[in-house]
């Protein structure tokens, strides 16, 4: 017979382990489809891994793509640590997106205009993620519920937007205007696409992890989703917390879109988020909610994309073995977040 | 004599390091009312779920009428006979008396059987006069019908052994005489019953034979309860002759915590009705009462998380406006919530974290928005020294200290910023008699030192034990206030059943 009980510690030993089972375990299943599909697993292993870190081109690429799955990783596990269940980082991306990109056609100096598209970025994707929050703390609304409807209604206002009064009357493509060039984020490497925005996903890690571990605010933001009541007698004003924290995450959201406009595609286009802010949610479990830990989480699903990708070019296995590795990951996560609340116990039962 | 319904033999059983049953042996035969006494976390609880399925026993045997089984879940107890009503009912409020008795009864492919069911309830109520309309909703029955009806849903699974957990807890005192009166017809029919209670008059009143745990263990069995003395069963109880608090006068100070014609919503729970109440610096206000009579809002009122909508508070002669946490702490009240981790301390955070958290942006616990975790930790570290809380250190999560140190720990934040006036529900609940008795220290601490103590408490041996004055609350009105001279049990128990009101 197998029991559960209830853990009362966890070692850090384990909480660094579990991710990586979880990764591992992913892998291993997903081998199998592999298999399934008529490649060798490790060929295709192989040319994923040296398509994502394969060169210096191929890091880039892996990064740039980390970007902004990186600030939908932050959104996500910030909005998470305070039990604000936002689903809606998508929305929130595109939502920065949009507004980063009216910023980024106005002609300004290009300084200028890039600290601007970042506050605009991070306003619209903050705005975006206050309805689910004010729902909640006004009507009750549930906040997982209406954060991923509201997904939808943002794409399709975006694509609304585009195929309307945005459209490219020259080409008839569905694309927004172009941001100005002196907009375009600068790049660190000639050639590549390892832009301004890589930096910025690198340094709001860190800043969010300290936001979130050191200061006041975090600390509510903490007890409020560890225990509201207790946050409530204790004086927080969680319903503020709340508030707070959808502004936060909304904000982090949008910075994403930010950094599609601004440093990948200079325009707003359908395909400037492939699902980005969902796969901020598995970043987010992957890393535990810890902010640092979501840098290497982002880094690892994005090898994924890329490298599956390149994989489906080399072996033929469908490209969609991404989608595959990032569903089974969640999913091996959650799983194994379980082994942190509880102990596994076998025991016979006696005869 | 007849075979024992129910032996339980050896049981041992261990939470991490602490021995809940130390190889208890306990058997209940028919027409039996055993009643199984002990202190809080004597380790009555634990054998009884054990018993009933909750928990596995480390070690032991129970034997069901001579065989020996194993019973791993609610289900297989209920299979072998054993029925338990919890201390907390575990009915649907939404659904009909009926409705509830036939949740999760074994069916006839898809149709219920409700005629048998009915006929069944009949039975029920003409054997044992356990009588409820059957189409009744939960939500609209009385605390004591509510507890009929899970005496009548074991009955109904053919329950031979009933298991009664602190049965009286929450009934008035004219619902306690009811219930027993069933009870004793229950085991008339040769049903074997388990009283659980740390309450010894009723023990005595009720019971044929009564057994004593304490720390876990068999402390002594008493074979006729009548007629053993209070002194001897408080004795094996709690190992130690029970001392009268012997405490110095004080001299009254000034109203430091006063509601003057309080009344609020009646939503969540009883209402307070015209409330109007002074605690006076140097002396601790016990409020009794029967659970859900109007404590809860009035403990919200006073910390902050409820306003009235009439009347006023003051706080050490302030008047309190905005009825937040922030501002009564402000204007120097400690609050001890009753449920000491689902409102007091977070169980996922640090100890540390956990005592810093109503002062969080304050010196010494940040500077600036900015966590001191220096500050946090030295405080955390000097509470755990002063008020000697056990635990791995500031750093252990909150969750793994036992109810005795969360209490500690509760106490030892309010205290550190030196309240003009301290508010505490259920200061002891669940702590044994180390702790109660560390608790029970410090509020006379704060006697001492000229503050004003209201404790809010189901135990009236602790009220009597220590309050100067026992205030009476009953359907959200204070229906009494006794000084300590004049204070009996009985007289209290008249209050706060209500009885006042057929007197006028």
């Amino acid at each position: 017979m197998v029991r559960l009980q209830l853990r009362n510690d966890v070692s850090p030993a384990l909480n660094f382990a579990l991710p990586l089972a979880a990764v591992a375990f992913t892998l291993v299943l997903c081998s199998s489809l592999i298999r399934i599909a008529g490649a060798s697993v490790v060929d295709a292993y192989g040319v994923m891994l040296s398509a994502a870190f394969g060169d210096t081109y191929a890091i880039t690429e892996t990064l740039v793509r980390a970007t902004p799955m990186i600030f939908t990783g932050l959104a996500v596990a910030v909005a998470f640590r305070a039990k604000f269940w936002n689903i809606g980082a998508e929305g929130q991306l595109l939502s920065g997106a949009v507004l980063s990109c009216m910023v980024g056609a106005i002609d300004m100096p290009g300084g200028i205009a890039i600290a601007l598209m970042f506050v605009a970025g991070f306003a619209g994707g903050a705005v975006t993620a206050l309805i689910p929050a004010v729902l909640r703390l006004k009507f009750k609304v549930d906040d997982v519920v209406s954060s991923l409807l509201l997904n939808s209604v943002v794409l399709y206002g975006v694509m609304a937007l585009i195929e309307g009064p945005w459209k490219d009357s020259l080409s008839g493509y569905p694309i927004s205007p172009p941001i100005q060039d002196s907009a375009n984020f600068p790049v660190f490497i000639e050639g590549t696409r390892l832009h301004l925005g890589v930096l910025a996903a690198f340094l709001a890690a860190p800043v969010v992890w300290f936001v979130i571990a050191r200061t006041v605010l975090g600390f509510k933001i903490r007890a409020t989703g560890e225990n509201p009541e207790a946050s409530r007698f204790g004086g927080i004003d969680t319903r503020r917390v709340i508030f707070t924290t959808a502004l936060l995450s909304g904000g982090l959201a949008g910075l994403a879109g930010v950094c599609q406009v601004g440093g990948v595609h200079y325009q707003v286009m359908a395909e400037i988020s492939p699902g980005y802010g969902y796969s901020g949610i598995v970043i987010a479990m992957l890393a535990r909610l810890n902010p640092l830990g979501v840098v290497p989480a982002a880094i690892f699903l994005s090898a994924v994309m890329v490298g599956a990708d390149a994989m489906s070019r080399a072996t033929g296995v469908p490209a969609f073995i991404g989608q595959v590795v990032q569903g089974v990951a969640l999913i091996s996560m959650l799983v194994a977040l379980l082994f942190t609340q509880y102990r596994v116990q076998f025991r016979k039962v006696a005869a | 004599m007849a075979t024992p319904l129910v032996e339980m033999v050896g049981i041992t059983k261990r939470f991490g390091p602490l021995l809940a049953n130390d190889h208890v042996n306990l058997s209940i035969r028919p027409g039996e009312i055993v009643g199984l006494l002990g202190e809080n976390g004597a380790g009555k609880t634990t054998l009884m779920n054990i018993l009933f399925g909750t928990y596995a026993a480390d070690e032991g045997t129970i034997r069901v009428e001579g065989k020996a089984v194993r019973i791993h879940n609610s289900a297989e107890a209920l299979a072998a006979g054993i029925g338990m009503v919890h201390q907390h009912f575990l009915l649907a409020p939404r659904l009909t008396v009926m409705e509830n008795l036939l949740v999760g009864m074994p069916r006839q492919g898809l149709a219920l059987d409700v005629a048998g069911a009915r006929r069944k309830l009949d039975d029920i109520a003409r054997e044992f006069g356990l009588k409820l309309d059957p189409e009744q909703r939960v939500s609209s029955l009385a605390v004591g019908e509510q507890q009929r009806l899970e005496i009548i849903k074991a009955l109904f699974r053919g329950a031979r052994v009933l298991i009664l957990d602190e049965p009286t807890a929450v009934l008035a005192p004219p619902d306690v005489e009811g219930l027993f009166t069933a009870l004793r017809a229950i085991a008339a029919r040769s049903l074997g019953i388990v009283f659980i209670s740390h309450k010894l008059n009723e023990v005595r009143a009720l019971t044929s034979r009564c057994v004593i745990l304490r720390h876990g263990r068999v402390s002594g069995e008493i074979a006729d309860p009548r007629s053993a003395s209070t002194r001897d069963i408080a004795e094996l109880m709690c190992g130690h002759e029970i001392k009268p608090t012997i405490r110095p006068p004080v001299i009254k100070g000034a109203e430091l915590l006063s509601f003057s014609h309080v009344s609020t919503a009646s939503h969540p729970g009883t209402a307070l009705k015209d409330v109007s109440l002074a605690v006076r610096g140097g002396e601790i206000l016990g409020l009794a009462g029967v659970s859900g009579n109007g404590q809860k809002a009035l403990a919200d009122v006073v910390s902050g998380m409820l306003r009235p909508v009439s009347g006023t508070v003051s706080i050490d002669g302030q008047e309190v406006h905005d009825f937040t946490p922030a501002e009564v702490q402000r204007l120097g009240l400690g609050r001890v919530p009753e449920d000491r981790l689902a409102s007091g301390l977070v169980s996922s955070m640090t100890l540390a974290e956990s005592m810093a958290l109503p002062r969080i942006a304050e010196a010494p616990f940040s500077h600036r928005d900015l966590l001191s975790r220096r500050g946090i930790a030295d405080f955390a570290q000097k509470q755990i020294r002063e008020f000697d809380i056990r635990c791995s250190g500031p750093n252990a999560r909150t969750g793994t200290l036992s109810g005795g140190n969360l209490q500690k720990a509760l106490l030892a934040r309010e205290l550190a910023f030196d309240p003009k006036a301290v508010i505490v529900a259920q200061p002891t609940r669940g702590l044994d008699i180390a702790a109660t008795r560390f608790v029970h220290e410090k509020f006379l601490a704060l006697r001492a030192a000229g503050r004003a103590v209201l404790v809010i408490s189901e135990d009236l041996d602790e009220l009597m034990a220590l309050s100067d004055r026992i205030a009476v609350i009953y359907e959200g009105r204070i229906v009494g206030v006794l000084v300590a001279e004049e204070a009996t049990v009985s007289r209290i128990g008249l209050l706060m059943s209500g009885a006042f009101e057929k007197a006028a």
